[in-house]
């Protein structure tokens, strides 16, 4: 029987089995072939914390979402289309999400009694009613990939770890993919491996013509190409982009770049990618533990260095007392807090936005410093280097905020004009001051307040920097009580000066009316098409999304104070709401959860017209 | 580059008032220190000072050097991290045995094992002074503070087993009552490549007063201290007729010309013994049971972090050739979109 083809503008299909059944790699595959067929993309990928929980149970269920489509993708989708349960873990961990009417791929050799006990299943839920609302293909998949290999000499363990490009093959088949792309990335995988490449290749084949033969597949999806602005692409995740937006900026700057780290997820990453560049110069250093990750750092950035520390979370936590110092010192430092699930270990691999007030506030004393935020996997790169420019311009330690979702996430990535990133102006002394005349580290620059930077191996620089406090412009210690005061208000300024160096915040819509809804972090994707969609149907709401935390920008207040509400939906309990009503007063209300998942466009068109109606 | 000047002390004298309690052990140590600084063969320009916090703590802000008063216990951290990012510093890092054994405990044997050519001086009194008064992880059992009214049940570390246990290649120990010994041993330190750790046993006059008084009082020390010196028999004694021997793993005291001992039958110091165990025999012996051995415990050559580090960005860069981020930017896959 032939099939049929029907269009859609976009699908989001979630590939998901035992954290050992290749879900990620499955769907990276299924992405990068979508991208260079020219779709918009976005991925989100969702596995335990446990490296290899056991096998078959719900704890160890490992997915990878796919979001793909002929329009702007800017989420990895409310509802997946598709399920590919490799097993009924799978199924039962992801059958409540699946859109009504979705297709379930059910891999039935694994749909055992022993499966069904560790599932927590009665008994085999294909052959209940529960799955009614949804179309389901059973597919014997792990033994018609063994079978497909039956004349491949390799053990029947290799071949059933193939199932994972069988069941992609049949996606392939479902939304017309070409399979070269995956063909030629097995080839050079396993390269020097052939019994694999054939193998693998074999399996991917499999599954794309068992889908094409079986009258189980009703109809195919042809999803055309998306509609992207002209350029070249590639793509990128939040975390790499983070990893090369420092490289770049070290460049910019003319420092050598330097990262104290200590692993975390779902900050690792980021370490493991920099330690990758030793031929940029890079030097990477993983510390005995969190503090010590900051304060090598902070080392570093006294001998010069683009310093920076990765962490999350917890890590944060720790550092804290290592933050105020480098605010004390007034040197230039990065911290880039990867946010996860909190309070405490909480929820290691979920994502969350509740680092904001740890971010702002989260050291003893006065000690304000600059917070910063990317927007999503491809605002990181830039994000990373506007903290690089603004912890070098104003000498002080800046907190860049990302979190799991846009660390973890994929997109295409137009490859930014370097142009645009190649000059940092640091304020490193130029050497050449008299012999006879003394260096003062606590001297200002006028605009900026920020201090000039002497490092080691610099003659008649010679200075010593503490954390007790320190005298205006000599920086002996002082503990005069004017002194302190006046010290404690410069540190101050010296921050809220940095709204004249960051950009006006921009709007989404009109810059007045009915509803202002305000964003920051990687929420912005699913904002951005709720507004869009709510704008569509002639309602005046705007979108303000916030990249510059601390400072605010400056025209913000004024954009607030031009629309009836304002709304701040955050991963948390109302941290940046609470942050926009104590500095304008300006009645802010919230919608927030923290369910360690982010949030879904349908969930927050729902909430504007709610608050739109009231 | 410009000559090596010649320095005198003074031109380690920084223009603060040391703020140090008088009769404090520190002034001396400060004042061995400045006159090391003036042979060690580097510029004052090259030289950073790192500490964490406590009475010894202050000391960078005394040194007309470079220098970073950090925070408690850190000093271990970001003084690494000076010395990756330029290694040609000279780098010594001030500590005590609060901070460097307790809140610094981790951060200390992490040093050491990477070998980082860092000189670390710890000044152990044997109490917290800047808190006024409590127990530190070197106090003796027994011994009544502030905060053990009823005498400290806690047993204390001998900082050289903890760093000859964390595979240290160079200990030394010296006394806050020699200022020769103190700059000789300096002088060691600074010309050994990796962490040199030198523990200085320190007098606080104030909260723990003549604690190491037998060992460190001219009078008293002959007979409770030995000066190691690498190659030559362990003698010591204020007639010079005392000598170690080692019973197994235990050292012992004998007298040459009793009982048929002559000098050939003493242990003789070998500071270059490859796997630390005669060096952690030697960091047992301690007052009253035993002389407390002054000098180079253990140097040994080894791996040294930093270069390491530097070695591998120079073969990377050789290997790939200068980083350039516009490749990295076009390395994989990427399409064109019309």
């Amino acid at each position: 029987m032939a099939t049929t083809t029907k269009e859609v503008d976009h699908v989001v299909i979630r590939f998901s089995g035992d954290s050992g059944d290749g879900m990620q790699l499955t769907g990276t595959q299924f992405s990068s072939t979508s991208a260079l067929m020219g779709n918009d993309v976005a991925t989100f990928p969702d596995f335990p914390a446990e490296i290899r929980a056991p096998a078959g149970t719900i704890a160890g269920v490992s997915g990878f979402q796919v979001n793909f489509g002929t329009t702007e993708i800017n989420t990895p989708g409310d509802e997946p289309d598709v399920l590919v349960a490799m097993n009924p873990a799978a199924l039962k961990a992801n059958v409540k999400d699946l859109r009504k009417g979705g297709v379930i791929i059910a891999n039935v050799d694994a749909f055992t009694d022993l499966n069904f006990k560790k599932a927590k299943y009665e008994g085999n839920p294909l052959d209940t009613h529960e799955l009614d609302n949804f179309q389901v293909i059973k597919a014997h998949i792990t033994n018609q990939t063994v079978e497909a290999l039956k004349d491949i000499d390799l053990d029947n363990k290799s071949k059933e770890r193939c199932k994972n490009f069988y069941a992609l093959g049949m996606t392939y088949f479902m939304y017309s993919r070409e399979l070269d792309t995956t063909i030629n990335w097995i080839a050079t995988k396993f390269k020097g491996k052939d019994k694999l490449i054939e193998a693998n290749t074999i399996a991917l084949k499999s599954g794309y013509h068992f889908a094409e033969t079986i009258e189980a597949i009703p109809s195919a999806y042809k999803i055309q190409p998306a509609k992207i602005e002209p350029g070249l692409y590639r793509h990128i995740n939040g975390n790499t982009a983070t990893a090369w937006g420092f490289i770049q900026a070290a460049e910019a700057s003319g420092r050598k770049l330097f990262l104290g780290s200590y692993p975390i997820t779902p900050a690792s990453d980021i370490l493991h990618e920099l330690s990758k560049y030793k031929n940029f110069g890079v030097r990477t250093f993983q510390a005995e533990d969190e503090i010590a990750g900051v304060c090598s750092a902070i080392g570093a950035a006294f001998t010069g260095a683009l310093a920076l520390t990765t962490s999350s979370g917890p890590g944060i936590a720790l550092k804290g007392e290592a933050i105020g110092l480098a605010m004390m010192y007034e040197l230039p430092l990065v911290i880039v807090d990867v946010q996860r699930g909190g309070p405490s270990t909480g929820l290691p691999t979920k994502t969350e936005q509740s680092d904001l007030n740890i971010a702002l506030n989260g050291r003893n004393g006065e000690s304000p410093i600059i917070v910063i935020a990317a927007s999503r996997p491809n605002d990181c790169f830039h994000m990373a280097y506007e903290a690089s420019r603004l912890a070098l311009e104003h000498m002080t330690p800046v907190i860049l905020l990302t979190d799991g979702y846009i660390a973890n996430g994929t997109e295409p990535w137009k490859i930014p004009d370097l142009k645009e990133y190649s000059k940092i102006e640091t304020k490193l002394v130029d050497g050449k001051k008299p012999a006879e005349e003394k260096y003062l580290p606590y001297t200002r620059d006028e605009k900026t307040l920020a201090r000039p930077w002497a490092i080691p191996g610099m003659p008649g620089y010679e200075h010593r920097l503490g954390g007790l406090e320190k005298q205006e412009n000599t920086g002996n210690v002082s503990y005069d009580p004017m002194n302190h005061e006046t010290m404690c208000r410069i540190r101050k300024e010296k921050v809220e000066r940095v709204a004249n160096d960051i950009p006006e915040q921009e709007v989404e819509g009109e810059t007045s009316g009915d509803l202002l809804v305000v964003t920051w972090g990687g929420t912005y994707g699913a904002a951005h098409m709720a507004v869009q969609e709510l704008r569509k149907e002639g309602k005046k709401v705007s979108l303000a999304h916030l990249k510059y935390i601390n400072p605010l920008p400056k025209n913000l207040e004024s954009l607030i104070s031009s629309f009836k509400k304002v709304i701040v939906p955050e991963l948390n309990q109302g941290q940046m709401k609470n942050y926009l009503n104590q500095t304008f007063q300006c009645n802010a209300i919230g919608y927030n959860k923290v369910q360690g998942l982010p949030f879904k466009i349908r969930e927050l068109v729902g909430v504007f017209n709610k608050v739109l109606e009231q | 580059m410009s000559e090596m000047p010649t320095y005198k002390k003074k031109d380690f004298t920084s223009d603060q008032d040391v703020r140090w309690c008088p009769g404090c052990g520190d002034y001396a140590i400060l004042a061995s220190v400045q006159l090391a600084m003036t042979k060690i063969g580097k510029k004052k320009e090259d030289i950073v000072f790192v500490s964490g916090i406590g009475c010894s703590s202050r000391f960078p802000y005394y040194m007309d050097t470079y220098g970073l008063h950090t925070i408690h216990g850190r000093a271990p951290a970001v003084a690494s991290g000076v010395k990756v990012q330029n290694p040609d510093l000279s780098v010594w890092l001030i500590t005590g045995d609060g901070d460097g054994l307790s809140i610094g405990g981790n951060h200390t044997i992490h040093l050491v094992r990477r070998n980082l050519d860092i000189n670390v001086i710890l000044f152990n009194n044997e109490i917290y002074g800047l808190t006024k008064g409590q127990y530190s992880p070197t106090t003796r059992v027994g011994m009544k503070t502030k905060s053990t009214p009823y005498g400290s049940i806690d047993r204390p570390f001998h900082p050289a087993s903890l760093v000859i246990g964390a595979n240290s290649t160079f200990f030394a120990r010296t006394i806050d009552t020699d200022p020769k010994h103190m700059q000789e041993v300096f002088l060691k330190a600074s010309q050994h490549k990796g962490t040199s750790f030198v523990e200085v046993l320190q007098n606080c006059v104030i909260f723990n007063d003549k604690t190491h008084d037998p060992v460190t009082n001219r009078a008293t020390r002959p007979d409770n201290s030995i000066n190691l010196e690498h190659g030559k028999p362990m003698i010591f004694g204020k007639e010079n007729n005392k000598g170690i021997v080692f019973d197994g793993f235990t050292p012992k005291i004998v007298t040459i010309g009793e009982n048929g001992i002559t000098e050939k039958d003493l242990a003789v110091h070998n500071e270059n013994e490859p796997s630390g165990v005669w060096s952690y025999m030697l960091s047992t012996m301690s007052y009253p049971d035993m002389p407390v051995p002054l000098g180079v415990l253990r140097c040994v050559d080894a791996a040294v972090y930093e270069s390491a580090v530097h070695e591998q960005i120079d073969n990377a860069k050789s290997k790939f050739g200068e980083g350039s981020m516009e490749k990295l930017l076009h390395s994989g896959d990427t399409w064109t979109i019309k």
